[in-house]
């Protein structure tokens, strides 16, 4: 026997009906968020994708050298000989392109993030080319002749292995490694810096959420023990710090910390130092330290004393009742409850630590700053873009992979401000 | 927080401690924003406390520095371009944002969790990288070193704190008011508006407000962004940090601190008044 259908009041299926209800419900939010969406994809994600593809895009060499890179498809570097006559012409009907457009110096400098050298290279390639006349022979003796460079195997290699329109060598770079003629390889023990200052973020971001923790704890715990006029009261004192100005924190620092400032004075002034052995606090590691934990301090106080609240105090009374002493209550009762706000505090504090750029600029001097501090540099002064976005994109990573612990331990919808 | 009658001598040094201990982390709190104050008055171009000012000497302290605040150029061209871009980009930010925050407050809202991790990504991915992008991006499209280029960029930079307040008062919004609402006959554009608008405004407020000072603080985006014409107050303060420090940078960290206060106040206030209208707290 069939199923009985129940229809609604105009004849159709209910099931169909209610189907239909709501897919229209879930159009009209999907239409609310919509507008903002489509924002965000068009002025956030769009450009961090366009800086991703920065990171492996590597045209300059075919788009400059099209010839070269043609005949150099089939060259073999393994094979110990270098290219042929034909692959020196190309070069020379190249180049002489690129010196009338004038962008050969721009593919030197590219080339030498890879190999120092190229960039003089090209530019004296470039006066060379000037002088020999099109369509005469031996040019292969002539460029040699030029800089014996173009008789070295290993520039050819670079060519080639450049020539793809995709390369790793951002990353490898960022990473302290290379891709020379022989293949990839770490650099020179005296050139590598990037992993020691990746580990250096890593490691003050640690010690600042660290010191953020300690700090904020006892405030927490206090707060969420108080009467909640006095609690809110007190609660100005945190969130006053984190409504005013980032620039004005670090400022403040910047006058306490110097040497002939605030503290500094106050030291010298109660004779617990002399006034020639005044502390450097600032523009080193210390002073991001203490400017950092300072700045990102509310941020862990906040989500800390949001799960404070809702821990029952009757549990710590019932295990006083019980005999424990206030230590072994707090430790074995009331701490395992904090542990979801340390969790949030610090996940938190560290994804926003991990990338500041302002404070460790100002207060960091050079053994003070992170690794977004050499990102910029390599946008706004070396302009290696490349490097900076491999950079940009390594950092990116680990967000994100605190940000999913943070969605885990938290959730993105009950993040609170204030 | 009290000593209860069975704690041990111990245990009450350790009370007393632990509030001593409390006042130290926030007088650390406190402290460095409160000390720039009176530092702004220094008559000398000194960073420290002179010893006129110790003494409380009148000669000591004088108006120089919020004098040069209100005359130099360069500042005043500063202000005027954070007055100008933060209010649009927190009405766009605002406009945006409360609207999304409506929709994903509603029920079966298909892929919440994929968008809403999109929406929150401005907050979360660290800011030399959105700058980074933003430059390279904005570049190729012609809006960098423009007005509107700076104004889009903070606007998407404000967008999930205004998601996040407004999403909190959506928590408790009780929906059958909508559906009372729809059903004395109001449509619902007037449902929005006469009930559920009125009823969501401290959240809506709130973000505006974190997504002005989104705007109004930000100085990474804004460096690689914009262009001289588009020199806000916090980008000179930062190339005024960098290069000479100027002791007009502590008049105008002053002022800006006394801006946080009222927006405090504002803040507690529209959040009581928030709370009052869930019933969430008495009086």
């Amino acid at each position: 026997m069939a199923e009985q259908q129940i229809l609604t009041g105009e004849g159709k299926p209910l099931k169909q009906a209610l189907r239909k209800a709501l897919r229209r419900e879930k159009m009209r939010s999907l239409l609310l968020i919509a507008p903002l969406l489509a924002f965000v994809l068009v002025a956030f994600i769009a450009p961090i994708g366009d800086m991703l593809f920065r990171s492996v895009e590597n045209n300059i060499v075919a788009d400059t050298l099209p010839k070269t890179t043609a005949a150099l498809r089939d060259w073999d570097p393994a094979e110990g000989q270098l290219p042929d006559e034909a692959a020196y012409e190309a070069l020379y009907d190249d180049l002489t392109v690129a010196v009338e457009k004038k962008i050969h110096t721009r593919l030197g400098s590219r080339l030498n993030y890879e190999q120092a050298g190229m960039s003089s290279l090209f530019r004296k390639a470039g006066r060379t080319v000037r002088n020999i006349e099109p369509g005469s022979p031996d040019i292969k003796a002539q460029l040699i002749e030029s800089d014996k460079d173009w008789g070295d195997l290993d520039t050819w290699a670079i060519l080639k292995m450049y020539s793809p329109a995709y390369t790793p060598g951002y990353f490898l770079n960022a990473v302290d490694a290379e891709m020379g003629p022989d293949g990839i390889g770490m650099k020179p023990e005296n050139e590598r810096i990037y992993l020691f200052l990746f580990g250096r973020t890593l490691m003050l971001s640690i010690i600042i959420t660290c010191s953020c923790l300690v700090l904020g704890y006892p405030i927490s715990y206090l707060l969420s023990h108080l009467p909640l006029s006095r609690a809110n009261l007190l609660m100005v004192l945190v969130l006053l710090p984190f409504w005013t100005s980032l620039l004005v924190r670090t400022s403040a620092w910047k006058v306490l910390l110097q040497q002939q400032g605030v503290i500094n004075d106050l030291l010298v002034w109660s004779g617990i130092v002399d006034n020639a052995g005044r502390l450097v606090m600032i523009n080193n590691a210390t002073g991001t330290i203490i400017a950092m934990t300072h700045i990102l301090l509310p941020f862990m106080i906040l989500p800390l004393y949001s799960v404070m609240k809702t821990i029952s105090p009757t549990y710590v009374r019932a295990a006083r009742s019980l005999g424990a002493t206030s230590w072994t209550a707090f430790w074995r009762i009331y701490f395992p409850q904090s542990v979801p706000g340390i969790g949030a505090g610090a996940v938190l504090v560290f994804i926003l630590s991990i990338g500041y750029y302002i404070t460790p600029e100002l207060v960091g001097g050079t053994s003070g700053i992170f690794i977004s501090n050499r990102i910029a540099y390599h946008i706004s002064s070396s302009l290696n873009w490349g490097l900076a976005a491999a950079l940009g994109t390594l950092l990116l990573v680990v967000v994100m992979f605190m940000f999913v612990l943070y969605d885990k331990i938290v959730g993105i919808d009950n993040v609170k401000l204030g | 927080m009290a000593i209860q009658p069975y704690d041990s001598p111990l245990e009450k040094i350790w009370h007393y401690a632990f509030l001593v201990i409390c006042g130290l982390i926030f007088f650390f709190l406190i402290f460095p924003i409160l000390v720039i104050i009176p530092l702004s008055f220094n008559a000398e171009d000194f960073f420290t406390f002179t010893p006129k000012m110790l003494a409380l000497d009148p000669e000591g302290y004088s108006f120089k520095h919020y004098q040069d605040f209100f005359h130099n150029p360069d500042w005043q061209q500063a202000l005027w371009n954070s007055i100008r871009i933060a209010p649009a980009a927190t009405l766009l930010a605002t406009g945006f944002g409360t609207l999304a925050a409506i929709g994903l407050a509603r029920s079966h809202v298909p892929f919440r969790g994929a968008i809403m991790a999109i929406l929150i990504s401005p907050m979360i991915v660290p800011l030399i990288i959105s700058a980074a992008g933003m430059y390279f991006f904005y570049s190729r499209i012609g809006l960098q070193g423009t007005y509107w280029g700076v104004v889009l960029a903070h606007a998407v930079l404000g967008t999930p704190f205004v998601i996040i307040t407004v999403t909190a008062t959506l928590v408790g919004f009780d929906r059958s008011l909508e559906r009372a609402a729809a059903s004395l006959g109001a449509n619902p554009v007037t449902t929005f508006f006469k009930v559920q608008m009125p009823l969501i405004l401290p959240g809506v407020i709130s973000g505006a407000l974190f997504a002005f000072i989104t705007s109004f603080d930000e100085v990474v985006v804004v460096l690689f962004l914009g262009s001289a014409s588009q020199k806000t107050l916090p980008w000179q303060m930062f190339t005024g940090l960098r290069e000479q420090i100027s002791p007009t940078i502590l008049a105008v960290a002053s002022i800006l601190v006394a801006l946080s206060v009222v927006l405090l106040t504002f803040l507690e206030f529209m959040r009581r008044r928030s709370e009052r209208q869930r019933g969430l707290s008495p009086g």
